[in-house]
């Protein structure tokens, strides 16, 4: 356990050192935010016709983007693990009686809380911009629970991809992913107004209950079963990860 | 250092392993006793880095027993981990820690508590000589400051066992010095030493023993004296004004190639000075005077070339 704890200290340490991943994972949602709000936004709403609640686009959007801040999150941890590895210091760490695990959960615990205040501070950016959440406290600690699940989980699978990758290169399909499903869900617009096989698969990806619920969440609507499916979801992709980047830690670090 | 008969530090009888149908390691045998410095030596490809990468818990093997430190490898991984410390052939330190933080982490690794961890840390930086460069990025470090923290991070758990590969490796002549002065000073603290290297001089400068890897197996073991005794490579070429001379010096010392074209003759010698010395004594009572004198000792192609039959460039192996 105290392992964990220096190990978690060291990604601190990190991050601090590395503003750069931090602006990065704050930065790209808020210009996100604000192209599409500024943008993009009248003729979205026009489009969208009344969001359900009666509020701006800005109301719509906001759970994606959030969406959108953990995926950055997962994909500068995914580039954090895969430096490790490629720089020694895992294999040093291997030499060492330490528990194994703590090199990985001080990986998961630093991004989940980095990743958490990432998503504070879009929240934040996006009040100023108008959003209107609802003022439900329960409703709120249940927005921040699901964020926290789903952050575990792609973080989860961000460590996977960063031990599985032989460069950093090797992250980019992770990192397209990570940034291209969320175009293809409910994030933007809704999947009703698409055609074909895209709306299909938007209706059916795993973000699209999880932005639905999240969004249902901040604004005081209904959730219906979407919450369920997007918990499933969330604990199906965090097992996932897990269970990958456990096997991929045992192995010998042989290439 | 202490000459009572010691213990095996690390017991190695039949190891082997391959990755997948290449076979990287058939069947070593090692024993390296309690307190002193063994080399393995052997050309890039030759199993150095998987042997020590098998001793140090790191990757698994295929056949074979391994003791370090008293303890099994493959059953009892944790109680080696506790014993050892790995240098490897990458600095492995962390880029976005200052030195002293690089430290404090092997520290507070091995339990020492906040402050016995920054003593241990300001003490080694000062031994290697890193306390000016202590708060800078070890990113920013050159590539012996790298080695030399990485060195001082192995340290910090006081391990009884150091396994080092290919310290110098892309090292310039001086830090070179340093990490040898470095290794002396552990040895003479008692520590054993599992030294990888593709320098003879290098073994030579620091090893008791050094066994001769080649191709995944044990060509040689011995001192480094045993070794260049059994290589034919070490001479001394002299060359002469005329053929005269030359034919007269060959002539006065017996056992010699000679050379008629470059008027040089090339006498089997170990290069030592009492060697020379004699060697020049028995010229001057023949009155034979020489141009010039080089001495040859054997390096590692010297060694390769007399063991295996084949030159050390030869066998690069691509992975």
């Amino acid at each position: 356990m105290s392992d964990a704890v220096t190990m978690l200290r060291r990604n601190v340490k990190h991050t601090l050192r590395n503003p750069g991943a931090l602006i990065m994972t704050v930065g790209l949602p808020v210009v996100l935010l604000l192209l599409f709000v500024g943008v993009f936004g009248g003729a979205l709403n026009t489009g969208l016709g009344a969001t359900p609640h009666g509020g701006g686009y800005i109301d719509y959007l906001v759970a994606g983007i959030l969406l959108m801040t953990v995926g950055y999150g997962a994909t500068t941890t995914a580039m954090a693990v895969n430096r490790d590895m490629t720089e020694g210091i895992i294999s040093r760490f291997r030499t060492m009686a330490i528990s194994r695990a703590s090199v990985l959960t001080g990986h998961v615990v630093g991004s989940t809380v980095r990743t958490l205040v990432s998503a504070g501070l879009v929240i934040g950016v996006a009040i100023l911009l108008g959003f209107r959440p609802t003022g439900d406290p329960v409703r709120w600690l249940a927005t921040i629970g699901l964020l926290a699940l789903l952050t575990l989980a792609l973080t989860w699978l961000g460590v996977a991809v960063g031990l599985a990758a032989r460069t950093a290169e090797g992250i980019s399909p992770f990192t397209l992913i990570v940034q291209v499903l969320p175009f293809l869900s409910s994030a933007f617009v809704s999947p009703d107004s698409m055609s074909g096989v895209v709306r299909w698969f938007a209706a059916h990806e795993p973000f699209t209950p999880i932005i639905d619920t999240l969004r249902g969440l901040m604004l005081g609507t209904s959730v219906d079963d979407s919450g369920v499916i997007a918990v499933v979801w969330c604990v199906g992709l965090a097992v996932t990860g897990y269970l990958w980047a456990r096997a991929l830690f045992r192995r010998d670090p042989i290439r | 250092m202490t000459n009572a008969p010691s213990r095996s530090a690390i017991a190695v009888t039949g190891l082997r392993k391959s990755f997948g149908d290449k076979v990287v390691l058939d069947g070593i045998d090692l024993d390296v006793r309690e307190g002193t410095t063994f080399s393995l030596l052997g050309p890039n490809g030759a199993g150095k880095t998987t042997a020590v990468q098998i001793l140090s818990t790191l990757i698994g093997f295929d056949g074979g027993q391994a003791r370090v430190a008293g303890h099994d490898v493959s059953r009892e991984p944790d109680a080696v981990r506790a014993a050892i410390g790995v240098t490897g052939q990458f600095s492995a330190v962390d880029n976005l820690l200052t030195g002293e933080e690089n430290l404090v982490l092997m520290a507070d690794l091995h339990h020492l508590g906040r402050a016995d961890g920054r003593r241990r840390a300001a003490e080694l930086l000062d031994r290697f000589d890193l306390a000016e460069s202590a708060t800078k990025l070890a990113s920013t470090y050159s590539g012996g400051m790298r080695r030399r923290l990485d060195l001082a991070m192995t340290l910090v758990g006081d391990p009884s066992v150091i396994f080092l590969d290919e310290p110098t490796t892309g090292l310039d002549p001086r830090s070179r010095r340093t990490m040898w002065q470095i290794i002396r000073e552990l040895v003479a603290g008692g520590v054993t030493i599992f030294l990888t290297t593709q320098y003879l001089e290098e073994a030579d400068e620091l090893a008791d023993r050094i066994a001769v890897l080649d191709q995944g197996k044990l060509v040689a073991v011995g001192t480094a004296e045993e070794l260049k005794r059994s290589i034919p490579g070490g001479h001394v070429r002299l060359r002469f004004g005329d053929a005269a001379r030359l034919g007269a010096a060959a002539a006065a010392l017996g056992d010699v190639s000679r050379d008629d074209e470059t008027l040089t003759l090339q006498v089997p010698s170990d290069g030592g000075v009492l060697a020379l010395r004699a060697l020049l004594d028995r010229l001057e009572r023949a009155a034979i005077e020489v141009d010039e004198l080089s001495v040859h000792t054997p390096d590692l192609d010297d060694v390769f070339f007399a063991l295996t039959g084949h030159p050390t460039d030869a066998k690069e192996v691509v992975r």
